[in-house]
């Protein structure tokens, strides 16, 4: 496994965990706007996944796209804990997004410089998405934030509970160094510094109290997750799984 | 097949509408990047509109119909994502018939495409697809779609 096929792969799993996490949200939105929305967003994350993918498989020569995305067990997904966790309410779910649409922002800012022009193709394509989701869930995190005491209970809770999983995304291990050493990756380190003046602005503006930093969960790149990636897998691979090849 | 003549094949993915918005075609949307001949073969290069738009797929198969169906066989689509796909590459005549349409075209300025004031309401960033947000217009009252500048 090259490196390259393995940095391609995290970022694929993680835009195809969170797009499946927003399609648990097609038909249950609080409103019909936002059901769109949240659908939409799905959407693009499939889709900015599945261009990972395709490079993937390409750089891989073995494994089709599909095969990546429905033939894995958790042990060889390198998603960030942060999203796969549960939906939530839909504060929750807006918290997570922010956190990550944040990172994801950043991140994808720095990869359009890659040397990689295949990457640099598909960060720069993803990142026009990506602003537009960090605006949807900057908003509403602001809105809730500064909302009702019951909308401002519920999302600091949220921002509480999922804080620990932040300190992932920032994570460098050799494969990214090797990779960073070659102009091809991203150093993730790097990006925390705006990381935390962005969120801060947007925590200020939602009356909302950043948490302080404790504990931090680690190990989505390993392979380490949350016993909730086990569920997602289970239901989105279901059809390829019992029916292996089969055409829509 | 009319091998080299490109200026045909361009012709006949001009007739391809798109799926969601039947009033312009796969050109004008500004999908198709490149298309030339090479070792006989045709090579026809499409970037994708939204990454994850459903409609991505329906058009590339309804470019293979159309290319079969006039006596062309051997072709090859090639997905391009750089440069990233743009609205700014939607030309005014395009722009217009979106309008007719009743949609508001990429702007700056968002239009109501029914009674044309430019006094509109943000609904929601999302429409009912992937390219398009919401807006109601404050003048004449109605709803309307529009094209967002990507």
């Amino acid at each position: 496994m090259s490196s390259l096929f393995t940095y391609t792969l995290r970022i694929a799993d993680s835009s195809l965990i969170l797009g499946q996490r927003m399609s648990e949200w097609c038909s249950n939105g609080p409103t019909l706007e936002e059901d769109i929305a949240m659908s939409n967003i799905s959407l693009d994350m499939f889709g900015q996944a599945n261009g990972f993918y395709q490079y993937a498989a390409q750089l891989d020569g073995t494994k089709s796209a599909d095969e990546l995305a429905f033939r894995r067990n958790e042990r060889e997904f390198f998603n960030h804990q942060l999203v796969e966790q549960e939906n939530g309410n839909f504060g929750t779910t807006m918290v997570r997004n922010f956190l990550h649409d944040v990172f994801n922002f950043l991140f994808y800012t720095e990869l359009t410089k890659s040397k990689d022009e295949t990457l640099s193709a598909l960060a720069s394509k993803s990142l026009k998405e990506v602003k537009y989701h960090l605006r949807h869930s900057s908003n509403w995190l602001i809105r809730l934030g500064d909302g009702t005491g019951e909308s401002n209970t519920k999302v600091q809770d949220a921002l509480e509970e999922l804080w620990m999983y932040t300190g992932e995304l920032f994570e460098m291990d050799n494969l990214d160094t090797e990779l960073l050493n070659n102009g091809i990756a991203v150093d993730n380190s790097a990006l925390k510094l705006e990381w935390d003046i962005m969120v801060n602005k947007t925590l200020v503006k939602a009356k909302l109290t950043r948490p302080e930093d404790a504990y931090m969960a680690t190990g989505g790149k390993k392979g380490l997750h949350t016993e909730y990636l086990g569920f997602i897998l289970s239901e989105m691979q279901f059809l390829q799984r019992a029916y292996p090849d089969a055409k829509w | 097949m009319q091998s080299g003549n490109t200026k045909y094949i361009w012709e006949l993915l001009n007739t391809v509408p798109d799926p969601e918005i039947p009033v312009i075609s796969v050109v004008e949307l500004g999908v198709i990047r490149e298309v030339k001949f090479e070792n006989d073969s045709l090579n026809i290069s499409i970037t994708p509109t939204y990454s994850g738009c459903p409609a991505v797929k329906t058009f590339m198969d309804d470019i293979k119909t159309c290319l079969t169906e006039n006596d062309i066989n051997n072709f090859e689509l090639k997905i391009v994502y750089s440069p990233a796909w743009t609205t700014e590459w939607m030309t005014d005549a395009t722009k217009e018939k979106l309008r007719k349409y009743g949609i508001s075209p990429p702007s700056n300025i968002v239009i109501c495409p029914q009674c044309k004031s430019e006094n509109t309401t943000l609904i929601s960033e999302f429409g009912s697809t992937a390219c398009k947000s919401l807006f109601k217009c404050d003048e004449c009252l109605e709803p309307f779609e529009f094209f967002k500048c990507i």
